[in-house]
């Protein structure tokens, strides 16, 4: 009986210090009973480090101007981990920020997992028509809505004017025009014509959507990307490297391309406008005009670019569901978003902020709306984030030579059918 | 009482009796009790790192092989995120992972390389380290210093040699292509070429493990007397003679134990590969627990069942080969 009653004491002292705990949190919320916001949000972008971070950082912290009770506690996660970290956190229950910076794919996945809180009638999405449809895509799921999309972007080639003027060559619009320009570049001034990513898949989808195939055709549920189209993109892309006409790295993949084309080493790369601020950067565009921006090459079925961009989602185990809420409206808001194509080059999702001043006459901005305007959607299915992973290895291993694009193709296609069961 | 007490006396003389000069009262409760009572110190001393073995080793352990027998991953294992509660769904599914690993491709394949990157680093690591350690057993000027030198690599952690080596093998940037240009030489695609790629991890790992081999046989050889050297060369033994018929036998306690120790390193050494490579280029240099962490942490939805099943083949595979070595050295006469 002694015993009994020693158990007893010892639960309740646990449950008592358990409330204890629960109560210190508890006193953090940003309950609005007070009317008056308070609390810490923690935010996990994954904006490029060096260029972006900075404006970022600057704006996510000036929400406390606006609520002086809340603290922002600003984390730049590289966006390359983003994805597992926040899932490693969300899964444990500990660790997790409340609110991150989802790409795309993401979010529909983190919804489907349970970590995301449903925005519909919260203080999150304000003038919710007003973002482009596009962009709002991606942040249904189940009919619910997990985020708001913060950026929109697709891909473009970028490429150095003054290597293009020396070598005398106009910029390439189809694949074929691609290969003759990269022969003349290395002919003329010894440079190579275009840095390939050879350790991300997501740069070989303009090349995919080019040849007039896709990942997986989610209407008719069937997985396109090892059909005929799809082994023709592999088939291009591979020509490309062993042609010379395009370099290529399995490793460190987007700072070598960065550094290269930054430094003038290469002559064209394809990108989005991500990585616009940190390009200026390099000593070849301390001049910012000789940047130029032309849209992807054409394959054989014409010209295609990903729609990408990225959300903000609050977690659904925040501690501060209010702030966050407040925190992402205020981020995806119409000023913040000015500021950010401002300064950055960025693309908005909302309507409004196009006709904006200085947004309106920013040459990057004005390139890239049309391209979005025409880019390719990915099916945004909860299994969209889980795309990439099988076709990477594959796509690293045709052009590093261990594998066939037929081959290549096949293994990713197998990969999605054992991922999307009963699809054909 | 009275009657308590007499038949208690019975019960106990019939003990003694049975079982001769016993002082035990015969119920076998007692040696227990008894040896709790004389020896409880003891058990309570170890009972702390017995229970924390238990959970830190037994309970992933049991976990992991408990995974293996079921069909978890992220999407049906439990979690609760703030208000949503998520029960698990996951099922007993058998030997299915085991039979699915063992027929398919990809853990055979995987395996083979993993056997080629550990034979070849230990050997490699364990010649360099033999050769390094009879030149520093010599007598020679700045011995201590090139000692010191050799050693270094081990001193400086794991990942941040890798990141170093990483940053020399860059195809455009690095320090070695630099070099080789220099000399004429095109640039090697360290790794980015799936031939070279497994030639880079094999050379940084044996880089890292050079040191340990080395100090390790240093300290053989010095335990091996010197007259028994004197006497080889008095009967006019040549130095590969005096190598294969002392030095090799004085040091085999210290190199089988070494060379298993670090067959069981480089077969699970994660770090190198992950961090200089993470497997690629595509999966040219995966080895068995780089590929059980891409099932749990890297592909989405994250497979806990099927890196719990590799976790546990990799268990067993080091298991039978520690069994096996130590019956073959047993055979030679060599007890460890």
């Amino acid at each position: 009986m002694r015993r009994g009653i020693a158990a007893i004491a010892l639960v309740s002292a646990l449950a008592v210090s358990a409330t204890a705990c629960g109560g210190d949190d508890g006193g953090d919320t940003g309950k609005k009973s007070s009317g008056e916001l308070s609390g810490t949000v923690t935010w996990w972008d994954t904006s490029t480090v060096g260029s972006e971070d900075k404006v970022f950082k600057k704006i996510a912290e000036d929400f406390t101007k606006k609520h002086p009770k809340v603290t922002v506690k600003y984390v730049n996660v590289p966006f390359g981990e983003a994805q597992n970290k926040f899932k490693n956190a969300a899964q444990s229950g500990s660790g997790a920020p409340d609110v991150i910076r989802s790409e795309v794919a993401w979010t529909p996945e983190f919804a489907d997992l349970g970590y995301l809180a449903p925005l519909d009638g919260t203080a999150a999405l304000k003038d919710e028509d007003d973002f482009l449809k596009q962009a709002a895509a991606s942040t249904k799921y189940n009919g619910k809505t997990y985020a708001a999309p913060q950026v929109i972007d697709s891909m473009g080639i970028f490429y150095n004017k003054k290597i293009f003027k020396e070598a005398g060559v106009e910029v390439p619009k189809t694949i074929d025009e691609l290969k003759t320009v990269s022969a003349t570049i290395k002919d003329k001034t010894g440079k190579t014509g275009l840095y390939l990513r050879g350790d991300d898949a997501y740069w070989f989808l303009s090349f995919l959507y080019g040849e007039g195939g896709d990942l997986v055709d989610a209407k008719n549920k069937t997985i396109t990307v090892d059909n005929e189209s799809g082994v023709k993109a592999m088939k291009v892309v591979k020509d490309l490297v062993t042609s010379g006409a395009a370099k290529t790295d399995a490793t460190d993949g987007w700072n070598n391309m960065q550094t290269a084309f930054k430094e003038g080493k290469v002559a064209m790369m394809i990108n989005g406008p991500w990585a616009v601020a940190d390009t200026y950067a390099g000593p070849e565009f301390t001049d910012k005009a000789n940047l130029g921006v032309a849209p992807v090459p054409a394959g054989s079925a014409g010209q295609g670019a990903p729609q990408g961009g990225h959300n903000l989602a609050v977690y659904a185990g925040s501690k501060n569901l209010d702030a966050s809420y407040a925190f992402t409206e205020y981020m995806t808001s119409a000023e913040t978003q000015a500021q950010v194509a401002k300064e950055l080059n960025l693309l908005p999702t909302r309507t409004s902020v196009y006709s904006q001043p200085g947004v309106a006459s920013n040459e990057i901005v004005g390139f890239f709306r049309p391209v979005v305007d025409k880019a390719v959607e990915r099916p945004w299915i909860p299994e969209t984030g889980s795309l990439f992973a099988p076709l990477v290895t594959e796509y690293t291993k045709v052009l590093t030579g261990q594998t066939t694009p037929e081959k290549g193709a096949k293994a990713a296609g197998d990969a999605y059918r054992k991922l999307l069961k009963d699809w054909k | 009482m009275a009657v308590d007490t007499s038949s208690q006396s019975v019960a106990k003389a019939a003990g003694d009796v049975a079982r001769g000069r016993s002082r035990g009262t015969g119920k076998p409760e007692t040696k227990l009790k008894r040896s709790l009572s004389t020896h409880w110190y003891a058990w309570a001393m170890v009972a702390p790192v017995t229970v924390v073995i238990a959970v830190i080793i037994g309970y992933p352990l049991f976990r992991g092989i408990y995974l293996s027998l079921t069909d978890a991953n992220e999407r049906n294992v439990a979690r609760s995120i703030g208000v949503n509660e998520i029960p698990a769904t996951y099922e007993f599914v058998g030997l299915d992972n085991y039979t699915e690993a063992l027929t398919g491709d990809q853990f055979l394949g995987t395996l083979g390389w993993t056997l080629v990157w550990t034979v070849a680093c230990v050997s490699v690591t364990f010649v360099l380290g033999l050769g390094l350690a009879n030149m520093l057993n010599r007598r020679i000027a700045g011995r201590s210093f090139y000692r010191m030198l050799l050693i270094l690599p081990w001193a400086v952690p794991g990942f941040v040699s890798v990141f170093a080596w990483r940053f020399l093998y860059n195809q455009d940037n690095g320090l070695l292509n630099k070099i080789l240009a220099g000399g004429g030489i095109d640039a090697v695609p360290w790794l980015n070429d799936p031939t070279w790629a497994k030639f880079s991890v094999i050379a940084v790992n044996v880089w890292l493990g050079v040191p340990f081999m080395m100090v390790a046989l240093l300290g053989g050889l010095q335990s091996i007397p010197g007259e028994l050297y004197e006497a080889a060369e008095m009967d006019g033994a040549s130095a590969w003679q005096r190598f294969r018929n002392i030095t090799l036998p004085g040091l085999r306690s210290v190199s089988t134990t070494v060379i298993l120790l670090s067959t069981i390193w480089t077969f699970n050494m994660f770090p190198v590969i992950f961090l200089l490579t993470r497997g690629g280029p595509g999966e040219a240099t995966q080895i068995l627990v780089t590929q059980a962490y891409k099932f749990a942490f890297e592909i989405s939805p994250r497979d806990f069942a099927q890196s719990s099943t590799w976790g546990v083949l990799i268990l067993v595979l080091l298991m039978l080969f520690a069994a096996v070595y130590r019956r073959v050295l047993r055979k030679q006469g060599e007890v460890w």
